[in-house]
C-alpha cells in the first residue's frame, strides 16, 4: 500500500483493498452464453447433415444447461469467492465435446465401429456424473488442505491406481496400450484419477522437502545441482514412469506423471537445474524404451513418416496407423475457417475418430480460427489455475493449483501435439472434449478442487481484531 | 439447407466462440482486483490556497533541506494512515507542517469523534528531524504507546494514534 502523488495537483489520495467481489453474477451469465454455444453448434449440425433442426436440441441444451445450472448453484453455495471463469470454460469445452461426439454419431461409416451411435448419450451420462463428482468435491471438501494429511496414502493410492491394469483379469489391453480396466461393462482409465491424486502427493511432499531440494545444493557451471540423496524423488518418479512407458506403454501417461512432478519441483524449489535434469531424464527415458519397445516403435514411425505408414497400411504389407495421416488431411482440408459443422469427413479417421482423434474434427470443420479458440479456451483454465496458485497463501494450495493446472496443460499439449504431428501420438484424451468417461469425470473432479483453492484464496480475510492501543485514544471526555 | 444459411452459420458459430474468448479475458481483466486509488484532493480544492500559503511560509531551511534532493539518507518521505476511516491515505512529505484534526483547514482532516479540531501537528526541525506535537487535544496523541506531554521526534516505523486514526511516517 504505497503511493506517490503529484503535490502540485493533489497532495493525497487513498488507496484501499478493493474487497474481492464474488463474481458470482458474471458466472452465471458466462454459463449461459457457454450452454446457447454448443446448442447452436447442435442445430447447426442437425442443418447442414439433414436439413432440419435436430427433434434432440431441447433435450440436449436442456440436459447440458441443467448440470451446468446444478454446478452453478452449488458453487454460489459453497465455494462464493471462486474463480468465475473455471466452470464456463469448463461446460462449454464440455458441450462442444457433447456436439462433435454426436455429429460423428451421425455418420453412418462410423456406426459399425463404435456403439452404433450412441456414443453422444452416453458421453451425457459421464458429464452428468462428472458434475456429480464436482458437486460432491464442492461439499465434502470444505478446506483444500484436508488433503495434505493424505499425502502418502495418496502416494500409495496413486501406484494402485497406475498399476491396477496390470492386474491380470482385469486390466484390457486396447489397441497396444494397457491402460484400461474393466469393470462390469464399464472400462475405465485410472491413470485420469491417478492425476488428482498424485499432486496432492507431490503437493503434500514437496512442501515438507522444498527446503532442503532447494537450499542444498552445488552451484555448478551455472546450474545448482542438488546433493546425491535429494535425488532420490526424483529417480523415484522417473523409475515408476518410465516402468509405465514399459509394462503399460502408454507415453501420454507417462510422460504427464514425470512432467507434472518436475513442474511442481521447480515451482517448490526455484531451481532452473530440475527443468534441465527432467527434460535430459524424460529424453533419455524415451530414447531408451523407444529401442526396444515396439508399441512405442510404431508410434514414432508413425509420428516420422506418417504418409508412409498410411500407405503400408493401405496396401496391408505392414504399416499400423492410416490415423495419423488421416488427422492431419483433416486439419489441412478444414483450413483458416473449417467446413462448417458436419460438413466436414473426419469420421474417415474411422478408430478412435471421437476420442483421441476429436481434436482433428473440430480442425476439419472449425478450421483453425477455431481450432485456435479452443486451444485459447484451454489455455484460459490453465491461466486460472496459476492465478489460483498464485492467489493462495498456503503453499500447500499453491502447489496443488500448479500440479492440477500442470498436469492439465501438460494433457492438452501432449494430445494435440500428437494429433497434429508435433510429438509421437499418444493415447491420451482431449480434456473434457473427447469421448470417454473417466476422462471427462476426472477432469470435472479436477475443476472442483481448482474451484475450492480459489474459494480460500479469494476469499476476502476476515476484519483484523481492534488493537488494544486503541482504547487509550478512544476515551469520551465530559 | 442453402449453401448460403451454413456459410451464415459456419461464419457465425466462430465469431460466436471467439466472443465468448474475448468476454471471458475481459472477466479476467476486470478481475485484477487489489486497489483502488480514489483522489482525495478534488474535493478539497477550495482549501488549497490556504494550504499553499502556508507552506510557502514554511521557515527557508526547512525548503532549503527538502529541495536538497532526497534530503537526509533514510528520512522518511511519507506519511501514511494505517488505521481509521481514512486508511491509505498517503501525503508526501516535502518540508511542509502538517496539521491533524477535525478542523476543515487541517492537511489531515480527521473525520473521528475522538479527535480534537486542532489535534497535532508534524513538523521537520532543523536537522530535518520529523517531529509531532499534540496542540492541546482533549484525548491526547499517542507514539508508541505513550501519550505526548512534549514535541517528540518520531522514530522510524512508530505509530502515532490519534483517536481511531493511526499513520505512521514512512520512506
Amino acid at each position: 500500500m504505497s503511493s506517490t502523488t503529484n503535490p502540485s495537483t493533489h497532495h493525497t489520495s487513498t488507496i484501499g483493498a478493493i474487497g474481492a467481489p464474488s463474481r458470482r453474477n458474471t458466472e452465471l451469465a458466462l454459463l449461459v452464453f457457454a450452454v446457447l454455444i454448443p446448442v447452436f453448434a447442435y442445430a447447426n449440425v442437425g442443418l447442414a447433415i439433414n436439413d432440419e433442426v435436430p427433434a434432440g436440441l431441447l433435450s440436449y441444451g436442456l440436459g447440458l444447461g441443467l448440470l451446468a445450472g446444478v454446478g452453478h448453484v452449488v458453487v454460489r453455495k459453497f465455494a462464493p469467492y471462486s474463480d468465475p471463469l473455471l466452470l464456463p470454460l469448463a461446460t462449454l469445452l464440455n458441450g462442444l465435446g457433447l456436439v462433435a461426439i454426436w455429429r460423428l454419431d451421425q455418420s453412418e461409416l462410423l456406426q459399425d465401429i463404435q456403439q452404433a451411435g450412441t456414443a453422444a448419450p452416453r458421453q451425457l451420462m459421464y458429464t452428468a456424473l462428472g458434475i456429480a463428482l464436482f458437486v460432491a468435491v464442492m461439499i465434502f471438501l470444505k478446506d483444500h488442505r484436508v488433503l495434505q494429511r493424505y499425502t502418502y496414502i495418496s502416494m500409495l493410492g496413486a501406484l494402485f491406481l497406475l498399476l491396477l491394469p496390470l492386474v491380470p483379469g482385469l486390466g484390457k489391453n486396447i489397441y497396444g496400450a494397457k491402460i484400461w480396466i474393466q469393470v462390469g461393462s464399464f472400462s475405465i482409465q485410472p491413470g485420469e484419477f491417478a492425476k488428482i491424486v498424485l499432486a496432492i502427493f507431490f503437493a503434500g511432499y514437496l512442501m515438507v522437502k522444498r527446503d532442503a531440494l532447494a537450499l542444498a545444493s552445488r552451484r555448478f557451471m551455472g546450474l545448482y545441482l542438488p546433493r546425491g540423496r535429494d535425488l532420490g524423488p526424483i529417480l523415484v518418479v522417473w523409475m515408476v514412469s518410465i516402468l509405465i512407458l514399459v509394462f503399460e506403454t502408454d507415453l501420454g501417461t507417462s510422460l504427464l506423471f514425470f512432467g507434472m512432478f518436475v513442474i511442481m519441483l521447480y515451482v517448490a524449489t526455484e531451481r532452473t537445474s530440475w527443468i534441465v535434469f527432467g527434460l535430459l531424464m524424460s529424453a533419455v527415458g524415451a530414447v531408451g524404451v523407444a529401442s526396444f519397445e515396439p508399441h512405442i516403435q510404431q508410434r514414432v514411425d508413425a509420428w516420422l513418416d506418417p504418409m508412409k505408414e498410411y500407405t503400408l497400411s493401405r496396401a496391408g504389407v505392414g504399416g499400423h496407423s492410416e490415423q495419423a495421416m488421416q488427422a492431419l488431411w483433416a486439419f489441412g482440408s478444414g483450413g483458416t475457417l473449417g467446413t462448417g459443422w458436419g460438413q466436414g469427413h473426419s469420421e474417415l479417421i474411422r478408430f478412435a475418430a471421437n476420442s483421441d482423434f476429436i481434436l482433428a474434427t473440430f480442425g476439419e470443420e472449425l478450421g483453425l480460427a477455431g481450432l485456435m479458440a479452443l486451444l485459447l479456451l484451454y489455455a484460459l483454465i490453465v491461466e486460472r489455475g496459476v492465478r489460483t496458485a498464485l492467489a493462495a497463501r498456503d503453499p500447500f494450495g499453491k502447489l496443488l493449483a500448479i500440479g492440477l493446472s500442470g498436469a492439465f496443460a501438460l494433457q492438452v499439449f501432449v494430445v494435440a501435439g500428437g494429433v497434429m504431428g508435433l510429438i509421437p501420438l499418444t493415447g491420451m484424451t482431449m480434456p473434457f472434449l473427447a469421448y470417454g468417461g473417466s476422462s471427462v469425470i476426472a477432469n470435472w473432479a479436477l475443476i472442483g478442487i481448482l474451484l475450492r483453492i480459489s474459494d480460500t484464496a479469494r476469499r476476502p480475510a476476515p476484519a483484523a481484531p481492534a488493537s488494544p492501543d486503541a482504547e487509550m485514544t478512544q476515551v469520551v471526555r465530559p | 439447407m442453402s449453401e448460403l444459411t451454413l456459410t451464415v452459420m459456419r461464419l457465425g458459430f466462430l465469431a460466436v466462440l471467439w466472443l465468448f474468448v474475448i468476454v471471458a479475458v475481459q472477466v479476467i481483466r476486470s478481475d485484477l482486483f487489489g486497489t483502488r486509488v480514489t483522489q482525495r484532493g478534488a474535493r478539497r480544492e477550495a482549501a488549497r490556497p490556504q494550504q499553499a500559503a502556508r507552506q510557502n511560509q514554511a521557515p527557508p531551511q526547512q525548503r532549503q533541506q527538502s529541495g536538497g534532493g532526497r534530503g537526509r539518507r533514510g528520512a522518511p518521505t511519507k506519511l501514511v494512515v494505517t488505521e481509521g476511516t481514512l486508511t491509505g491515505t498517503t501525503v508526501a512529505l516535502q518540508g511542509q507542517t502538517i496539521t491533524l484534526g477535525r478542523a476543515h483547514d487541517s492537511t489531515i482532516v480527521l473525520d473521528d469523534d475522538y479527535a480534537s479540531s486542532r489535534h497535532a501537528r508534524i513538523y521537520p526541525d532543523q536537522n530535518g528531524q520529523w517531529i509531532v506535537e499534540d496542540l492541546g487535544s482533549t484525548n491526547g496523541t499517542y507514539l508508541d504507546r505513550s501519550r505526548l506531554t512534549t514535541p517528540t521526534p518520531i522514530g522510524p516505523g512508530s505509530p502515532i494514534r490519534i483517536g481511531k486514526t493511526v499513520i505512521e511516517l514512512r520512506k
